[in-house]
């Protein structure tokens, strides 16, 4: 007879595994032994829960007890206090943004309250390693709800008017890409999971890997069914470890149970499919490029048409989809399209999770209806922006997208409206800045990503990212004219329209959008050397008040290059600004707040250079 | 995996498992386990409560804890909570006791007025 009382969860997802997760969840099985409460407590590992800022997250039910940040030497304290005396852990748990209030359970927190959840539905809630627990959601149901009571066209009409859309990126119809490829006469076909995540900020795909890898395996197989394919295929990086290894024991699973394979559910319906790592190169999550590292090629796009419906993996008709799109068609099939297409908008249907990080306060996963405002996103389920700091901009989309600034929060988030701002949906990364981020430097971060990126195919994205990346350099420096910003546009336009595929096609998104949006920091930059955000190096200084140095010469015992002159006790110390090389040291490690960062250098710079040519010939070169 | 009714056994099964993380709890059993309460047997009648529970699959009903509650002469103390009524606080329960409360009073909406207490 089972006795089991609570269920334990304890978040094994990368992020919490790397905040020691497994060291928490072996302790609790210490400690329940010590307890002798092993058989009335089960522990459960699963994927990620969402909220990774406060991992490592333990959840244990039934009351939905939300703890947070647990460490191995909280454990003891758990097991004692609440399993076996029912008293709650009350500083583990979740406070809220204001501290005012402190929340027993999941459901009260503003993370999870907003949320929408389809996709990630099982991630957090299961364990990801355990078949059993999968169909226990009903998994599997839909693929056999398929096989034996819908034809492949049914199958096809239902996720068309679903109004599903790819959720990698480019948003197109799901149901429409199967149809075409369902078409060809060819009898070989194959399907393909694009799992090559590579911008930067972006983990969706990873956590419904890591969390719930039978969904995407149990959508393959229905689109399988949907246009004929016998055998599929999972690219993957290589840099996903976890990930691989629970999709793998995943397959090999559903193959044992006859869930993949010959003869699926006795029907007669026959589908594998195998995993293939990509070694990270981010042009391979291009589709084209993809399908040809599969085949064991140098990943390189090729110019579309021929689309991969019709000439994909191995010149064949090949569906190619997100894990994220792929994981959303069983419960289109078990709901039906009709409430699928009731969640979002007119033309942007269901939800999308989004991996939240940079300067908000709830970085990690959330998934949420379309048309969800990015205010409500950013404030309502990330928590707003931590330290008190200015909301100054959103990333949305990676290096493919675009920067979005404060004017635009209440816009909702769509396919349609993002694209309309100047970024892109792209597959779900979202960066949030605050008043200390430099939008000139967020843009050349970007295209240095992408011109290392670019495959060098073609001359717009391998020279014309390059250009970019050289002028935006410039402009940090404090070099930069009014004229560059011009041939920034330019060039910007250029690429846009002539590189070969998506990723270089998009690449200059994040510079053009922040030309268009903070045009006025770039040219501060260039006209008067001022970097507001204080982040160019070129265009700060360090500077010490003589009034509140307590002349202890900490500064200057820290300074690695020794530019910092002064006599303990007796005079002010001070920075010789032509040896100092911006570390911020003595910033941070002056206990008075005596020394302060300052922009604006450039006049200044040259006086000083001016200055010291009299004396020394170390500036002529 | 023959077929899919197997799969649908299997299903069934396996939900049993998962029954405890998507209760929808319209009755709650609490049963106080302080430090006296644990004295006077408390985990053997929570324990009784858990069994009897998943043996009639009554997946609408939690059972949890609670610290001291005052009432250390009447331990082992159990309550009821149920939405919308009051709450029902039994003490000195015994197993057999345990047992009636799930069948009579969960099950069968009948409070056991012989073993409530009042404060």
């Amino acid at each position: 007879m089972t006795t089991t009382r609570l269920n334990v969860l304890v978040c094994s997802g990368a992020a919490c595994l790397s905040a020691h997760s497994k060291e928490v969840k072996d302790e609790m099985i210490n400690q329940l032994k010590l307890h002798k409460l092993e058989n009335e407590v089960k522990i459960i590992e699963t994927g990620c829960m969402g909220p990774c800022e406060m991992g490592p997250i333990v959840l244990v039910y039934p009351e939905g007890t939300f703890y947070k940040k647990v460490t191995k030497d909280d454990v003891a304290e758990i097991v004692e206090q609440h399993f076996l005396k029912g008293r709650v852990v009350k500083r583990l748990l979740y406070q809220t943004a204001d501290a005012q209030k402190v929340l027993e359970t999941h459901k009260e927190v503003e993370f999870f309250q907003k949320q929408h959840k389809i996709v990630l539905k099982n991630c957090g809630v299961i364990n990801p390693e355990s078949l059993e627990e999968y169909i226990a959601t009903d998994g599997y149901l839909a693929l056999g709800k398929v096989l034996t009571e819908m034809k492949p066209e049914q199958v096809i009409n239902e996720i068309l008017e679903s109004g599903l859309r790819g959720r990698g990126g480019g948003g197109f119809q799901t149901g429409l890409k199967w149809k075409l490829t369902a078409a060809e006469k060819e009898p070989i076909k194959y399907v393909v999971c694009n799992a090559d995540e590579g911008d930067p900020g972006a983990f969706m795909d990873r956590s419904v890997l890591e969390g719930d890898p039978h969904s995407v395996i149990e959508g393959m197989a229905i689109c399988a069914y949907a246009i004929g394919a016998k055998k599929g295929y999972v690219y993957v990086r290589a840099e996903y470890p976890l990930a691989i290894k629970r999709l793998d024991l995943a397959i090999n699973q559903a193959r044992n149970e006859g869930l993949l394979g010959d003869n699926i559910l006795g029907t007669g319906f026959s589908f594998d499919l195998e995993i293939r790592m990509g070694a990270g190169a981010f042009v391979c999550g291009e589709e084209t490029a993809l399908l040809r590292s599969i085949e064991g090629f140098r990943g390189t796009p090729v110019p579309k048409p021929p689309f991969p419906a019709q000439k994909g993996l191995w010149g064949k008709p090949t569906v190619i989809n997100n894990v994220e799109t792929f994981a959303n068609v069983r419960h289109i099939i078990l709901n039906g399209a009709k409430w699928f297409s009731s969640i979002g908008t007119e033309k942007s249907k269901g939800t999308k999770v989004f991996a939240l990080s940079g300067k908000i306060r709830n970085s990690g996963l959330a998934e949420v209806p379309m048309g969800t405002t990015i205010r409500e996103l950013v404030y309502e389920i990330g928590g707003g922006i931590p330290n008190n700091k200015k909301f100054k901009a959103v990333q949305f989309g990676g290096p493919s997208g675009g920067c979005i600034k404060a004017d635009y929060l209440d816009t909702p988030i769509d396919y349609e409206s993002l694209t309309a701002l100047g970024a892109m949906m792209g597959s779900g990364g979202c960066i949030v800045m605050d008043e200390d981020n430099c939008m000139v430097n967020t843009a050349k971060f970007f295209l240095e990503f992408t011109s290392f990126e670019s495959c060098g195919k073609c001359v717009p994205c391998r020279v014309g990212t390059k250009q970019m990346y050289n002028i935006l350099d410039k402009i940090t420096k404090g070099e930069g004219t009014l004229e560059d910003l011009d041939t920034l546009q330019k060039l910007g336009e250029d690429i846009r329209r002539t590189a070969l595929c998506g990723l270089g096609q998009t690449a200059p998104n994040p510079v053009l959008s922040t030309l268009k949006h903070f045009r006025k920091e770039y040219e501060d930059h260039i006209l008067n050397g001022i970097c507001e955000a204080k982040v160019c190096k070129d265009l700060i200084y360090y500077e010490i008040d003589p009034e509140i140095c307590k002349k202890c010469g900490l500064c200057a015992k820290k300074c690695p290059v020794n530019c910092i002159t002064g006599e303990i006790r007796k005079t002010p110390f001070e920075i010789t600004q032509k040896d100092c090389i911006k570390c911020g040291t003595c910033f941070e490690v002056c206990p008075f707040d005596a020394i302060s960062k300052k922009t604006g250098v450039k006049k200044e710079k040259k006086a000083e250079v001016v200055k010291e040519k009299e004396h020394d010939d170390y500036y002529e070169i | 995996m023959k077929s899919l009714e197997e799969l649908k056994k299997i299903r069934e099964k396996a939900q049993q498992d998962l029954a405890l993380r998507n209760k929808n709890a319209k009755i709650k059993v609490i049963v106080g386990m302080g430090t006296s309460g644990i004295a006077a047997g408390a985990r053997e009648i929570l324990k009784t409560l858990v069994e009897e529970i998943t043996k009639n699959n009554l997946t609408d009903v939690v059972v949890t804890q609670t610290g001291e509650k005052g009432f250390s002469s009447a331990e082992p103390i159990v309550e009821v909570e149920e939405e919308g009524k009051e709450k029902v606080i039994y003490g000195n329960v015994t197993i057999d006791i345990a047992k009636q409360i799930v069948k009579e009073h969960i099950m069968g909406g009948k409070v056991l007025v012989q073993y409530t207490i009042t404060k």
